[in-house]
């Protein structure tokens, strides 16, 4: 049977009812279907897909497994390389990774690694109850800095070497932006918390409600015996527009309307956290933040969601898929537009955006066509909410509580090399508070090569 | 957890607590403040921290209650815990030194004050204390601050207390009289903070005030606490929450306030009546 040159589709809430609901969009495959995409994969032998991912999931042997019916054998394999596989399988951006270096994808569709990734991955979490057990301890501590995937994939990686781990972690919950960013209806946080428990049950502590550089400081948790810390912090600063009105009551970061969404669950009628809810919202961006907003934001009721993005569909730097959905539930896109001033009402509520049409000339530094303002083009918008999420850059927190600690102009950290040693002996540092905002898959990469460099660091100061 | 060792309702509206939490009583100093969530359900509020005993790994807050929350946490017993309690936040008074000061207080914020007129005090620096509040009943602190105060006045706006007037009346007069002072402190309500403000502006007299807005993460990570200060965007919560009052624009902090004003209204009125419910 030659299998289609298409990827084996994923059921889905039906977008009207969807854009009601925070449930999970995509409900996963099936057995059947699992087994139907597995059988798209030709197992080459040069394994170009692994290639394509940024911590090599041996790509066609877990999907062999998968073929031969051992999904759990196809999650082990993937669980090798991969710490966090069932949020990967749901958010990696596999169309630019894996999927882009597969071969069936030269004619046709690739073979959904993605998909099957997280089948596998969903598989276990339903199917086995074999829990971590931790690794007698070697006797080192190490502390990880932040939650994120960066931070847990490092603290599992060197408890897995027997390394006493403790994760400190700023907000009630850990997951980074697992937990206060990407929506319920995208990554159910069922999931992360499980991936947490599987890290505690290997013997991690993590401590919530600390912030390191008010609570504790890095040089306090040399004091405390630690004898290398990894700084995940991410990239949670919020970048604003600097326009006039900006300050009016209805215009929010993404960041804390995500937060109250999210994290805070004002979705729930059982938590007691406000949201705005109005009638009129504009998301102001193009990426996965702006997306995550913009869906949010009509789940919570609000009859009219704008996405207002200053370059074209073609520059969108959110993954297709996610516009694709955005669409499909009713988000209006207004390309090619940005607001110059934010109007509000006598009460200092929003009640406007005046915007301006934009057109693209030559290419920019980042290598796509600059947005040039036409001239004359402005144009009134009602809303009673906008969004800002054209960005985020690293907190300053750590650096400016952390003597010696080298960053950049960007207020990125330094780091040498792929191992994310920093200007400070026995700090590391990795994700998106070294590379600025980025990929869960990038920022468990760096967590990983991190644990590493942190583990030979450890071993050749004990031979000292 | 954080468990409560010790809770003293200081007149009807307003409670002070003292919260095991060793971490942040180890690091805690006058003008930081804290998060603290009640249960898995409830908000994260911002609370000042108004004392901390570093060996006991205790710290104390003191708070009005204005809404669901803080009534909802003014029910907890001694031996109750919260869930969380995440601090010290915010940057630390500059209090070094400052020779001699005004420090007023406002109501509730006088609990914010006190730790301020305290350290003054135990630096060596001249403090008058400034407390003012609606009437009699809700005075507080009176015993504390007349032990660190060179001078201490207290005003009521209703005179119930034997001395009727607003804390700038009282401010006023000492300016005039002479006393120079190198700083004001003003903590208390947006409005009697700008008053301060704009009182001490012709004289050229360093104001510091505290501001409260709204806050969620207070790590600098939702812009939330945003406010102007000298026409910049500041975030309260990381940058201050202490800031020049001349510089600040109080309208826009008023007008941000208020932006759930209606949903605490409504939030309230839901506690309530679960409550009522409990009773019956
Ligand atoms: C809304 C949104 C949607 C996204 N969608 C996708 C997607 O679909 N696919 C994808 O691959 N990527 C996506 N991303 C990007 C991805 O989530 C990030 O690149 C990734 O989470 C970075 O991981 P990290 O470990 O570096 O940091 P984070 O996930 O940011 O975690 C950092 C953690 O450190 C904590 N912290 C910060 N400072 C301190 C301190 N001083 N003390 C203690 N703790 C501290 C923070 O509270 C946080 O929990 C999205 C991002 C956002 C915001
Ligand atoms: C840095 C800082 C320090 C503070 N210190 C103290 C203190 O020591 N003692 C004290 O009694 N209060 C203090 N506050 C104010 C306190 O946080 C609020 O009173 C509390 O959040 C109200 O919660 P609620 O659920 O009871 O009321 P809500 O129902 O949320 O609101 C009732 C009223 O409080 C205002 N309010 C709501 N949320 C906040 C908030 N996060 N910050 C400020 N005002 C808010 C609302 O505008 C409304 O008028 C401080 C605030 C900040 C930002
Ligand atoms: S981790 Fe991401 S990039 Fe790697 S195989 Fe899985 S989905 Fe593809
Ligand atoms: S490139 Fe595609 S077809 Fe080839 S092994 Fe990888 S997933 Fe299978
Ligand atoms: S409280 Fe979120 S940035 Fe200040």
């Amino acid at each position: 049977m030659a299998a289609g040159m298409k990827k084996t589709e994923m059921p889905e809430q039906d977008a009207k009812k969807r854009s009601k609901n925070f449930s999970e969009v995509a409900s996963g495959y099936t057995p059947e279907m699992a087994a139907e995409e597995a059988a798209r994969c030709l197992n080459c032998k040069t394994r170009p897909c692994v290639a394509g991912c940024p911590v090599n999931v041996n790509i066609p042997d877990f999907i062999r497994q998968i073929k031969a019916g051992d999904v759990e054998e196809a999650y082990r394999i993937i669980r090798g390389t991969n710490s966090l596989p069932s949020v990967c399988g749901r958010v990696c951006p596999q169309e630019s990774q894996c999927e882009s270096k597969c071969v069936r994808g030269v004619k046709g569709e690739p073979v959904g690694i993605g998909r099957l990734e997280r089948f596998a991955a969903d598989w276990h979490m339903s199917h086995s109850s074999e829990r971590e057990t931790p690794v007698p301890s070697n006797g080192h501590k190490v502390a990880v800095v932040g939650s994120g995937p960066s931070g847990l994939t490092c603290a599992g990686d060197l408890a897995k070497l027997g390394y006493q781990v403790t994760v400190f972690e700023a907000l009630h919950k850990p997951g980074g932006v697992l937990v206060y960013g990407i929506p319920e209806f995208r990554l159910p946080k069922n999931i992360v918390s499980e991936e947490i428990k599987n890290l505690t049950d290997m013997g991690v502590t993590v401590l919530t409600d600390v912030v390191i550089g008010r609570t504790v400081s890095v040089d306090e948790l040399f004091e405390d015996g630690f004898e290398a810390v990894f700084i995940g912090s991410g990239a949670g600063l919020p970048t604003f527009m600097h326009i006039p009105g900006e300050n009016l009551n209805g215009v929010l970061s993404a960041n804390e309307f995500l937060t109250r969404v999210n994290l805070m669950k004002s979705y729930d009628p059982k938590y007691k956290t406000p949201v705005l809810a109005g009638k009129g919202i504009a998301v102001v961006g193009g990426g996965n933040v702006a997306m995550d907003a913009a869906r949010s934001a009509l789940r919570l009721g609000f009859e009219t969601v704008y996405i207002l993005y200053r370059r074209s569909m073609e520059e969108m730097p959110a993954r297709h898929e996610e516009v694709e959905h955005a669409l499909a539930e009713g988000v209006q896109f207004r390309l090619l537009a940005e607001p110059v001033r934010f109007i509000g009402d006598e009460n200092g509520w929003l009640k406007a955006a005046e915007c301006i049409q934009m057109e693209l000339g030559e290419p920019d530094a980042s290598g796509r066509r600059r947005p040039v303002p036409k001239e004359g083009s402005e144009f009134l918008l009602d809303i009673d909410t906008a969004v800002i999420a054209v960005g985020t850059s690293p907190n300053p927190l750590i650096r400016n509580t952390t003597k010696g600690l080298d960053t950049n102009r960007k207020g990125c950290i330094v780091v040498s090399d792929e191992s994310g040693a920093t200007s400070r002996e026995g700090v590391f540092a990795g994700g998106d508070a070294v590379s600025g905002a980025a990929t869960v898959i990038l920022a468990m990469g760096a967590g990983k090569k991190a644990a590493e460099a942190i583990h030979q660091y450890i071993q050749s100061r004990g031979k000292k | 957890m954080y468990r409560i060792v010790k809770k003293r309702v200081l007149n009807p509206s307003v409670v002070l607590m003292e919260i095991e939490a060793p971490m942040v009583a180890r690091k805690a100093e006058p003008g930081q403040f804290i998060i603290l969530r009640i249960d898995e359900f409830g908000e994260r509020i911002p609370l000042t921290v108004a004392d901390f005993d570093r060996e006991k790994g205790t710290v104390t807050i003191i708070f009005q209650l204005v809404g669901t929350t803080t009534k909802q946490l003014s029910a907890l017993e001694e031996g109750d815990a919260l869930v969380d309690f995440v601090g010290p936040l915010g940057v630390a008074s500059h209090l070094e030194g400052l020779k001699k000061v005004a420090v007023v207080g406002g109501g509730v914020g006088c609990a914010i004050a006190y730790p301020q007129a305290k350290k003054l005090h135990a630096l060596g620096a001249q403090v008058d204390v400034i407390a003012g509040f609606r009437n009699r009943e809700l005075i507080i602190l009176e015993e504390e601050f007349a032990k660190v105060a060179t001078r201490f006045f207290c005003t009521t706006d209703d005179g119930s207390n034997g001395n009727k007037g607003f804390v700038t009346d009282v401010l006023r007069g000492l300016i005039e009289e002479g006393a120079a002072y190198d700083a004001v402190i003003a903590i208390g309500p947006l409005v009697m903070m700008r008053a301060v403000s704009e009182l001490t502006r012709p004289y050229g007299i360093r104001t510091v005030v505290s501001m409260n807005p709204i806050m969620i993460d207070g790590t600098g990570m939702c812009g939330g606490c945003r406010l102007t200060v000298g026409g910049e965007t500041k975030f309260a919560c990381v940058d201050g929450p202490e800031f020049d009052g001349h510089q600040v624009d109080f309208d826009e902090a008023i007008r941000r306030g208020r932006v759930f004003a209606s949903q605490e209204k409504e939030s309230l009125r839901e506690h309530e009546c679960r409550l009522m419910k409990g009773v019956q």
